[in-house]
């Protein structure tokens, strides 16, 4: 199971949690502090898991963004890996070539598609075209393409 | 490129006024972008709030303004600062009719609060009312944040309408329907435990999704009770096969691969429905060999199935052919260049060394490779999997490494863990007492306040009690290398509290018992601890008793001893102590000085720690005290449960327990109150809880009563809260399960020292660049690999090789006299490694007949109970063993090797004890093999394992030196 999602730039600043265990605030912001100076240093050739409290963490990183997933001790880390991925991409598809910017000022969307795709801490749907299907269906605001489609033109 | 679509981004939102978010909002997030310190984002932050606090309290602003507040709120506390003030608003906002507001708000509020949040009670009214909602949307958020909110006690409430939606007509509904009841399983496994009909119907469902999402409660219902599902291996296997064949619609497929996240969800499954089962592994196998052979290892999500089919191959009923594809995949992963491909062959590497330890020794230098690597994560794995290839040949090295990591780390869990785990080694490997001792304080000394204060007073009991034979020789010896490696450590600065303890108690013990230290000496470092470690009582009240023991000692003795200053300054003071403890123990010593040697004796006796104390529960030498009282007048005691009349404590106590295990909040309106006749006659059965007259109809009524006399908010509050604004911030929890303490140990600092603070993008994990020395280049110029990893292969993998060095060595017990012995046995090993890593230690063919024999031919091995059988008699082992009585008879009564033994190679028959061997074997064979199993390896067993391995078809060729070792020697 995982237990948040924690997406942090490389200088530390927190973009996006979801926690699906039980945490208080004082303990997010511990975990915060410790995950970040764990993984901000590690180099880029070793392995993408760290352990951590007798958990593990997975992080990956897009261009200046770590996405890290807390799982327990007896799951799958490159299953998690690829779940990271497919998080990833699924964002891409619906910002259109996400950056972090994106992430920055729509973290409410990001908060949307993360829930189509992990409820609970297990993976929900892993198909991409259902999940982008829900997403739209609750979209209220085509307008949003239009404009991407404008500044990318 | 990059800044331009940054640039262009922000004109864009600068202009057009942002993507639905206002100028406000937007300022706010860039003006922390720019923060150049957590002080100035602080500030920042503290200002929104306050601003926040003002407008979400102003009963005008309109609802679309309300939304954004809300998110600029959750954003406030995505950066770790309060904002429960607003939590109330965001709960009012699941109210809105409208859907994108009632989203915001459950978005807010399924991230602002968690189960045990007080405000949850008035959310769940709501998501009562939308999982009804004609709109499929209203009901997908609902399931959504009831995932996420809905605890243990209001599971009731909502469960009916999830239960209802599994037959939603929309997928996505019937799909998060089924993640809800997993997640109240996982709170309360009873409520949902009624249900599991319904997973097994959802397991057929027209979407692939509803199915895949259904595996998930149906992977821990399973795990709980395996049994009850042995039925479902057909179809899961059959589901599996379609998902390979590609049957599933390919929007399931992630990168070619089909569907990979459920084929891993249901290798999973089958490796808990498989594990000790035949005939439910017997319909895996094909499957799982089609998942092999269609193994992508290019992509990291086709290791990640391989991976898991590795995981489910260990755990079922073992497949020689399986194993060998198994092995095959292991050793690709552990080939490989990139980190995270070796951790994962690391991993599969430690589980399929429990079915067939030989593995290991092909992946030797890779595996010495992964410790050696600066990677920490590797490393840690690494270890992991050298405590479970740990036996009495390799735990030395092993160990020695471990400490060796052990003292440079900082992290303290995994510091505990290490600790905890070298302890343990140590304790069911160690090849002699001085070693573990000697281990034993290193472990101390680094990580003493670590450990589990248990661990120390194992120890202790260990000095003192020897290691239960009847060899008083080698228990003194014993005795005197603790206290004098401790007098050699005892003067460092800064030991933990623990270990100065365990010193303390063993030189009071025996230090003066072999005669080579005076008292005065030992009482003069006792002393010299005392004073110090000042802060710590429970330090000083260990010495203070050092020290009167070695005085009673020595009065005992006859001898007459002088009170040295210091350590009268040491009693003087400690008897001024504010710690009554150590003023007891301070004038107890002051009184024991004035005794005579025969009334030192019998209050100090010697060596009286390993003496039994029997406690008297009855309390009997109380009797006569009692019986005086009773004659005097006393009313005499009656037992509880006899009382009757009175309103005993303890039954009342426990009908409560009963009360609040019944007691769950209820969401339906309250009953009319009754008339008072049932209300007395629970009174009464509340007094007199044996009577029946428990008034079993009206069970609701007398709840309720029961509940609000003893807790006065919930009926007000639950009434009263939609009319009445209430401030719940900061107000105390008076209902519900108690407040959440931490679980995470919370003394956590640890920050890794890498330093390699720049790092680049890595887009995928598997196309890292290739490592100028890769493994097989290394293997190739076998001959330039250090020699100094040899010699650590050597140490760590030779055991196989050294079977027949290990039999005379066996387990700590019987080694205790055999120091030389040990010595040559590990030069023995150290000897083997360059030959091995040459040649590969056995050929794939033997590794298939070797996995299959220890199951059909060889089961005593891998049932200790019916080796314990053979200590019994040759009646009773006879059945055991078809035609190798002398092997395992003999093996028979040590059940340590039971632990280390190789068991799948069959060859490795038993190991030999001495003292206990030669019992049983004379029993059985008239003296015959007494002989022969007297000493390590003998001619018999090596003749019986000859035969063993022509049966099983391995000639002893020069590419198998190992195996056939204890022949030519």
């Amino acid at each position: 199971m995982i237990n948040f999602v924690l997406l942090i730039s490389r200088q530390g600043k927190v973009r996006l949690t979801k926690w699906y265990s039980p945490y208080t605030q004082k303990e997010r912001t511990k975990i915060i502090r410790e995950l970040s100076g764990l993984i901000l240093t590690r180099g880029p050739k070793l392995c993408n898991f760290v352990e951590w409290r007798g958990y593990k963490v997975i992080y990956r990183r897009y261009a200046s963004l770590y996405f890290c997933m807390c799982i327990d001790a007896d799951d799958n880390e490159l299953e998690v890996l690829e779940i990271i991925h497919h998080f990833v991409e699924i964002l891409d598809r619906y910002f259109g070539s996400v950056c972090e910017l994106d992430l920055i000022f729509n973290f409410h969307k990001a908060y949307y598609i993360l829930d189509e795709i992990l409820i609970a801490g297990e993976l929900q749907e892993s198909s991409k075209k259902n999940v982008a299907r829900l997403i739209a269906a609750q979209a209220c605001n085509p307008h949003i393409w239009l404009t991407y489609l404008f500044v990318f033109a | 490129m990059e800044q331009l679509r940054t640039i262009g981004r922000e004109l864009a939102m600068g202009s057009q006024g942002g993507w639905g978010q206002s100028k406000e909002f937007l300022d706010l997030v860039k003006s922390i972008g720019e923060v150049r310190s957590k002080a100035e984002e602080d500030r920042i932050i503290a200002r929104e709030l306050e601003h926040l606090k003002r407008r979400l309290a102003d009963p005008d602003v309109p609802r679309r303004k309300m939304k954004e507040l809300l998110l600029r709120l959750v954003y406030a506390e995505m950066l770790g600062h309060d904002a429960s003030f607003g939590h109330i608003h965001a709960v009012k906002m699941t109210h809105d009719e409208s859907l994108p507001l009632k989203r915001t708000g459950y978005l807010a509020v399924a991230l602002f609060l968690d189960e045990r949040h007080d405000l949850v009670i008035l959310v769940v009214n709501t998501i009562q009312k939308d999982l009804r909602s004609d709109n499929y949307l209203v009901v997908c958020a609902a399931l959504t944040a009831a995932c996420r909110l809905i605890g243990e006690e209001a599971i009731p409430a909502v469960l009916p309408q999830v239960v209802e939606l599994l037959a939603h007509p929309k997928e996505a509904v019937r799909k998060k329907a089924v993640m809800a009841l997993h997640r109240f399983y996982q709170r309360s496994p009873s409520s949902v435990s009624h249900l599991v009909s319904n997973f097994r119907k959802r397991l057929c469902d027209n979407d692939p999704g509803v199915m895949g999402a259904t595996l998930c409660p149906l992977y821990d219902l399973i795990l709980e009770e395996p049994n009850s599902y042995k039925d479902l291996v057909v179809s899961f296997v059959n589901i599996l096969k379609q998902v390979v064949e590609r049957r599933l619609p390919t929007s399931y497929d992630y990168h070619q691969i089909p569907a990979p996240f459920i084929q891993i969800k249901l290798l999973k499954i089958l490796a808990v429905l498989g594990s000790g089962d035949k005939q439910a592994s017997g319909h895996m196998y094909t499957v799982l060999g089609d998942i092999f052979r269609k193994g992508d290892t290019a992509s990291n999500i086709g290791n990640a199935i391989l991976y898991e089919c590795i995981c489910c191959i260990s755990s079922i009923f073992p497949n020689p052919k399986m194993l060998e594809a198994a092995a095959e995949t292991t050793s690709k992963f552990l080939k490989s260049d990139s980190h995270n491909l070796k951790y994962m062959g690391i991993d599969a590497l430690g589980r399929l060394i429990k079915i067939n330890p030989d593995i290991a020794e092909e992946h030797q230098l890779a595996v010495i490779d992964c410790l050696e690597d600066p990677d920490d994560t590797l490393k840690r794995k690494t270890f992991e999997l050298l405590y479970k290839m740990t036996k009495s040949t390799n735990v030395e090295v092993i160990v020695d490494r471990m400490i060796e990591y052990m003292i440079n780390i900082t992290d303290h869990h995994y510091k505990t863990e290490i600790a905890s785990r070298c302890v343990e080694l140590a304790e069911q490997f160690a090849p002699s007492n001085q070693w573990f001792i000697q281990t034993m304080n290193k472990v101390f000394e680094h990580a003493g306040d670590l450990v589990n204060i248990r661990v120390a007073h194992n120890l202790m009991r260990l000095i003192a009690e020897g290691f239960g034979e009847e060899d008083e020789g080698a228990d003194s010896q014993l005795r005197s290398s603790a206290v004098d490696s401790y007098l050699r450590i005892v003067g460092e600065p800064k030991l933990p509290s623990s270990f100065l303890q365990i010193i303390c108690w063993v030189l009071g013990e025996y230090g003066t018992a072999d005669g080579k230290y005076s008292a005065s000496y030992i009482i003069g470092k006792l002393c010299d601890v005392a004073e110090a470690h000042l802060t710590d009582d429970t330090v000083k009240a260990y010495a203070i008793s050092a020290i009167l023991k070695i005085f009673a000692f020595e009065i005992a003795l006859g001898r007459k001893i002088d009170l040295l200053p210091e350590c009268q300054t040491l009693v003087d003071e400690l008897s001024a102590s504010h710690s009554t403890d150590l003023q007891q123990r301070a004038y107890e010593l002051q009184a024991l000085l004035g005794l005579d040697k025969n009334a030192v004796e019998s209050v100090m006796p010697a060596d009286a720690s390993c003496e039994d104390i029997e406690v008297d529960r009855n309390l009997s030498f109380l009797n006569s005290y009692v019986q005086q009282a009773l004659e005097n007048g006393a009313s005499p005691y009656i037992p509880e449960s006899e009382r009757s009349g009175v309103i005993s404590v303890g039954s009342y106590r426990s009908q409560e327990q009963q009360e609040t295990s019944a007691h769950t909040l209820r969401f339906e309106a309250y009953e009319m109150p009754k008339p008072s006749l049932p209300l007395a006659t629970s009174q009464t059965s509340m007094s007199t809880p044996t009577t029946d007259l428990v008034p079993v109809t009206e069970p609701g009524y007398y709840k309720e009563d029961h509940q609000t006399s003893k807790s006065q908010p919930p009926g007000d509050a639950v009434s009263g809260e939609f009319g009445v604004k209430l401030c719940l911030d900061g107000v105390q929890k008076k209902w519900g399960r108690p407040t959440y303490s931490s679980s995470t140990p919370s003394s956590l600092a640890s920050s890794q020292q890498t330093t390699n603070g720049a790092s680049h993008s890595d887009g995928g994990g598997s196309s890292s660049q290739p490592r100028e020395s890769s493994y097989g280049s290394k293997r190739q110029q076998g001959t330039e690999v250090s020699a100094e990893k040899q010699r650590l292969a050597a140490s760590l993998f030779g055991s196989a090789a050294a079977k027949a060095d290990r039999k005379a060595q066996a387990s700590r017990k019987t080694a205790k006299d055999s120091p030389s012995t040990e010595k040559v046995a590990t030069t023995n090993v150290t000897a083997q490694p360059v030959k091995e890593q040459v040649i590969p230690a056995a050929p794939p063919p033997d590794l298939l007949d070797l996995g299959d024999e220890p199951v059909s031919s060889n089961p005593p091995s891998a049932d200790p109970f019916s080796q314990l059988e053979g200590l019994l008699g040759p009646a009773s082992a006879a059945p055991v063993l078809s035609g190798t009585p002398a092997t395992s008879t003999s093996k028979a009564p040590d059940l340590m090797s039971i632990f280390s033994d190789d068991v799948p190679t069959g060859v490795a028959s038993g190991s030999t004890d001495p003292t206990l061997g030669d019992v049983n074997s004379t029993s059985s064979h008239k003296g015959a093999t007494a002989v022969a199993s007297k000493k390590g390896p003998s001619l018999q067993d090596a003749l019986q394992k000859d035969a063993t391995a022509r049966q099983v078809g391995v000639t002893p060729t020069g590419n198998n030196p190992n195996l056939f070792k204890d022949i030519l020697g």
